[in-house]
């Protein structure tokens, strides 16, 4: 095309980062079970089931307080008590090796990480306060790895034993793929995100292990909107979508297939906002006008992997993914999706694009 | 004692070591030139053609040549010097091969690297095909062709100034002084050779420090309908029409920009050269925080090393213009000839 | 602004701010620099500005004119424009030797024919 693969592939090289094997300490996001409700589910099965891996995980673990932090209403000796706290549970089940489900999370993580690295004496003020406050003592972890990290570690394993790939199977050509990812993987701490802040790979990587073509436009880089005080304050939302549609408008002359992020706010947000746009604006993006699906990394190895998608929960997406599915080869009956395990029926949303 | 049959070694063939080589060798001692490459000129053979007036550079070159060629200059290709001490009443020079050279004094001439554009990942420089810096650009000046990767006429040419220059981020805060000027001169190349292409300049600030510099920023806008803006270049992408995107604050406007290019052009600063850092460190001598080397005294001592017999010529110890570096070297060598008459 | 049903959000879309420089348009540039080729010379140094009497009571900004003039932004101009005194201050003080005066005026007849579609 227009850029030298060999040139990304340098920057990628520099950004490698050391993600673990096995035996991970799982910590979950607050809202992805409510928004994406089969990721959480399905990337402990793909891991286990799967992959044959040990993820631990332990029912006393709360939220890392990382909305409160970033909205100003937790201090930061606080939330490093919190994930403190995490770590005393960690080393009490012995794993040295956390697992982050959310993009802010990581953020959280490696911030604190960081902080303690560079000034001791808030590690010993937070061992302080930990041990008074719980009684608790912890070990600083070996690693962290955010959930994409270990999906893009086990890509090819993953790839092996794919049901279904990233192509179009009326044509064979690989569908065109928007990756996205939360600012807080990467551009905080470049060499804690896998391929740095400027050309990321973890998801790339993923995409083309499984059969997907990789789409570079121009505002790649640019952030969801999604942030914390844009939303939470509901005037300020414009700033939020104004960031989102930048995105849309900048991705559409690709008539993307699908975008894939791993972060659960630019996931729900690049989706929901794709239905507040058409109510405003009344566009509507994607190939046909049909919207672009806009799914967790967890859901795609899910479909790749031959799992239900209704199981992995794609019918709770304001977008839905039924060209996607069917441009896959997917067999999947959209009346059923809305049926409870035991066969009665759920309330349907409304409003649902491509319903 | 007879200084005439001193000998000097020099260490580098760029323009300082040669300006400094030549006039040694002319006023009667015995030099001995060393330069890494396999032939003496160092960064003045990539330039086409020299600011302000944009003459030809290889006028330069040829007064180079001549001033080098004398029976008493012995010059050494595909060698770098790798350490100097003092030895005696003398300095010891060790060579890459193993060589050794005796000499009664040296010029350290190793000159600089250009900034390597590849650090700032934003650019995109050795990822998309229509990012260059300002030394490809003189090279395309030298084929006679400046044209997109794919061989079609730009109609639209960017140049970023201070890439790698002024930037805590790759661990350069200096100034690199010349790529001002470069910019504006290459700028005003391109809209001769590409009447119908555009051509803007993003800036920080506009060094025009020397002599009839000011006077080509103002005939550039003044004839030459060149653009600026000013502001710094934020990210450079690729849209789906090939063309270049790239982001910037315009400053003047108060308002974010966003423009389409079909080359960026990256002015690259200057860097002490890597050979010479090796030098300094096996020698002792000693480096400011810019990485180039100190002198004993910016004012009256810039040549000193402050090691017995060693001189300093040249962009090794800080960037500089080309006229700007043969007086340095002839400084140097002012330097060299009052030390051998005091021994 | 499209008649929307935002209110039943709460929040419309932010506007964007951006000069996008693809889409601007320059006629009017094209049209002052014809008229006043000094124009060419101006580096925004903003000196005609600092001494500009309307700029000292009013928001007309002769040195951010002059940029928007070239950038293609004219709706900023249109209300600007018409603040000029003609005093001729800022001629004295352009280290330069843009003929200001003359370039608002231009930028006056320009606008004018602009709407005119003259341009």
């Amino acid at each position: 095309m227009y850029m030298k693969p060999e040139g990304k592939k340098r920057i990628w090289a520099e950004y490698q980062k050391e993600i673990p094997d096995d035996h991970f300490f799982y910590v979950r996001s607050c809202i992805r079970q409510t928004f994406f409700a089969g990721s959480e589910q399905y990337f402990l099965k793909i891991l286990r089931d799967d992959l044959g891996k040990d993820v631990y995980e332990d029912p006393r673990h709360t939220t890392c307080t990382g909305i409160g932090y970033h909205g100003d209403v937790v201090p930061f000796e606080t939330i490093q008590a919190v994930v403190a706290r995490h770590f005393a549970l960690a080393t009490e089940a012995g794993y040295k090796h956390i697992a982050i489900s959310c993009v802010t999370s990581f953020g959280i993580y490696s911030e604190i990480l960081e902080t303690w690295k560079h000034f001791p004496e808030t590690l010993e003020r937070t061992r302080e306060n930990l041990y008074k406050a719980t009684g608790r003592t912890f070990d600083v972890p070996e690693t962290i790895s955010h959930t994409s990290d270990i999906i893009y570690k086990f890509r090819d394993q993953i790839a092996r034993k794919a049901k279904y790939h990233l192509i179009d199977i009326s044509t064979g050509e690989p569908l065109k793929v928007v990756e996205h990812i939360g600012c807080h993987y990467s551009k905080m701490f470049p060499k804690y995100g896998v391929g740095g802040a400027e050309f990321p790979h973890v998801l790339v990587g993923m995409v083309e292990a499984w059969g997907g073509d990789i789409i570079d436009y121009p505002e790649r880089r640019h952030c969801c909107g999604f942030g914390f005080r844009q939303y939470l304050v509901q005037a300020n939302r414009g700033y939020s979508l104004f960031a989102t549609r930048k995105k849309f408008e900048s991705m559409q002359p690709y008539r993307p297939d699908m975008i894939i992020a791993n972060c659960p706010g630019c996931t729900m947000f690049m989706d929901r906002w794709q239905y507040t746009i058409r109510e405003i604006d009344g566009i509507t993006y994607g190939a046909d006008g049909q919207g672009i699906p806009v799914l967790t990394y967890e859901e795609v190895a899910g479909l790749v992997l031959g799992y239900n998608p209704w199981e992995l929960g794609l019918q709770y997406h304001n977008v839905q993914s039924l060209p996607l599915l069917r441009k896959m080869g997917i067999k999947a009956d959209p009346s059923e999706r809305f049926l409870a395990k035991d066969g009665s029926r759920l309330p349907e949303p409304e409003n649902l694009i491509n319903g | 004692m007879k200084t005439m049959s001193a000998h000097i070694v020099v260490a580098g063939g760029g323009v300082a070591g040669m300006e400094a080589a030549g006039t040694l060798a002319g006023m009667g001692y015995r030099v001995t030139m060393i330069e890494k490459d396999d032939a003496p000129g160092g960064h003045l053979l990539q330039w086409h053609a020299l600011f302000p007036d944009r003459r030809p550079a290889d006028e330069v070159i040829s007064h180079f040549r001549k001033h080098t060629e004398h029976p008493n200059l012995r010059i050494i290709t595909g060698t770098t010097v790798e350490k100097v001490r003092n030895h005696g009443s003398g300095v010891l020079v060790s060579l890459s091969g193993g060589a050794e050279e005796q000499a009664d004094a040296v010029i350290v001439a190793t000159g600089f690297e250009l900034f390597d554009a590849h650090r700032k990942e934003e650019y995109g420089y050795g990822i998309y095909d229509n990012v260059i810096t300002s030394a490809d650009l003189e090279a395309m000046f030298n084929r006679g062709l400046v044209a997109k990767a794919d061989g079609s006429v730009p109609s639209r040419i960017g140049l970023v100034h201070c890439v790698g220059s002024r930037d805590e981020k790759v661990n350069n805060n200096h100034c690199s002084k010349v790529c001002c000027v470069t910019a504006v001169k290459q700028a005003i190349e391109i809209r001769k050779m590409l009447p119908s292409c555009e051509v803007f300049c993003f800036y920080m600030d506009m060094r025009m420090y020397g002599p009839y510099y000011e006077e080509l920023y103002r005939e550039s806008q003044e004839y030459h309908n060149v653009n600026f803006i000013r502001g710094k270049v934020s990210e450079a992408s690729v849209n789906i029409n090939n063309r270049l995107v790239i982001k910037v604050e315009d400053t003047l406007a108060g308002r974010p920009l966003k423009m389409e290019l079909d080359i960026i052009v990256l002015m690259v600063g200057m860097e002490m050269a890597g050979a010479g850092m090796r030098l300094a460190e096996a020698s002792g001598m000693k480096r400011g925080i810019n990485r180039f080397l100190e002198s004993t005294d910016h004012h009256y001592g810039n040549n000193l090393s402050g090691l017995r017999g060693v001189f300093y010529a040249g962009t090794c110890t800080a960037p500089m213009n080309i006229t700007d570096t043969i007086s340095h070297a002839r400084a140097a060598v002012t330097e060299t000839v009052k030390y051998l008459n005091s021994r | 602004m499209r008649v929307t049903q935002s209110n039943k959000f709460g929040f419309t879309i932010n506007r964007s701010r951006l000069i996008d420089y693809d889409s601007s348009d320059r006629k009017v540039r094209e049209y002052v620099t014809l008229r006043e080729p000094s124009f060419r010379l101006c580096f925004a140094c903003g000196g005609c500005t600092a001494t500009c009497t309307a700029g000292q009571h009013t928001s007309f900004n002769l040195r951010r004119m002059n940029t928007f003039i070239r950038r293609g932004e004219i709706e900023p101009l249109r209300e600007e424009v018409k603040r000029c005194m003609l005093c001729g201050k800022c001629l004295l003080v352009c280290p330069r030797g843009v003929n200001t005066r003359n370039v608002v005026a231009a930028a006056a007849e320009a606008i004018v024919k602009l709407e005119r579609n003259e341009l």
